[in-house]
């Protein structure tokens, strides 16, 4: 399976991400955001970290670069689009995404590892999870308070378009349990036809138990099988 | 031509900053204070003479990316 990642000035997961695919036998290529052409792929990953400094809002800039045309056709055309943090601030900013992410409701850059709930595991991105799996997964972000109109969020519930929520250790999804301010404790959600995820949390970040654990390692196997 | 965009949060989405502004000017004593709402300003200035055009073309940069309409709106002024 071909991955592509697509690097902006100022993305610092690339290479996280770079490594955790690699490991899971993606054959995988940096992209950068000037080119015009995306090679094939099957998978296309926008990384965390802070795109052109977060200037105007986090992910804006980004959101309008050359090659988010490319990303925005071939997500149209059912590639799969994996964005992760500062990827899903940017994938909300090109409308691939609906809603967007606030500033963090305590005002305060958050890194810390949190507990998620798998609360769909019908999808290319998910499959190898259980439903209702609790992950510990690191999130490391000033903006992640995800926020959308009430006849979406609506449709997020209805259709099950959220991938992942924030709980605590036995599951249960509550303010206490919430971060960021999130809406409905919401982590990450998926586009209609589910062929885009858009997560706060690092996966990458947690492939390992030498530093950290392998509760992201199943998002990457979901894709590969 | 030179026009004003400020553009502020929605009425119905929460604005922690402009909250600890609030707060914290009242801790300094400041009274009379009803609300606060933080905002962006952009100062802009278009090459055209026809007013209208000149608009139109600042609405499309708000439209465009100045501004995440779901989340704020924007006031265009006309500056001098």
């Amino acid at each position: 399976m071909r991955s592509s990642v697509i690097v902006f000035p100022g993305s610092n997961c690339d290479r996280d991400i770079a490594v955790a695919l690699e490991k899971m036998q993606f054959k995988n290529q940096m992209v950068w955001h000037k080119e015009t052409k995306l090679p094939k792929t099957d998978l296309i990953v926008i990384p965390g970290g802070f795109s052109y400094g977060d200037y105007l809002r986090s992910g804006a800039i980004a959101g309008k670069s050359l090659i988010i045309d490319e990303v925005i056709k071939a997500a149209a055309a059912g590639c799969l689009v994996l964005g992760i943090c500062n990827g899903f601030q940017i994938l909300t900013e090109t409308g691939l995404l609906k809603g967007t992410l606030l500033r963090n409701k305590n005002l305060k850059f958050i890194n810390k590892d949190v507990n998620l709930i798998v609360r769909n595991n019908k999808t290319k991105f998910t499959s190898k999870y259980k439903l209702n799996q609790i992950l510990r997964i690191n999130i490391a972000h000033n903006e992640g308070n995800y926020f959308t109109n009430p006849q979406h969020l609506e449709k997020l519930k209805k259709e099950n378009l959220i991938a992942f929520k924030y709980c605590d250790e036995k599951g249960d999804i509550n303010k206490d349990s919430n971060p960021n301010g999130a809406m409905e404790n919401i982590a990450g959600i998926f586009n209609d036809k589910k062929n885009i995820l858009g997560m706060m949390p690092h996966p990458e970040r947690m492939i390992d138990n030498t530093i950290s654990n392998s509760d992201g390692v199943n998002l990457f196997s979901s894709l590969i099988s | 031509m030179k026009f004003s965009v400020t553009v502020t949060l929605k009425k119905d989405v929460l604005d922690p900053q402009g909250k600890v502004v609030h707060n914290t000017l009242t801790n300094l004593g400041i009274d009379n204070l009803k609300s606060i709402r933080q905002g962006k300003f952009f100062e802009i200035e278009v090459n055209e003479t026809d007013q209208n055009k000149a608009e139109d073309k600042v609405k499309e940069m708000c439209e465009k990316l100045l501004v995440n309409l779901i989340i704020e709106d924007f006031q265009i002024n006309k500056l001098q």
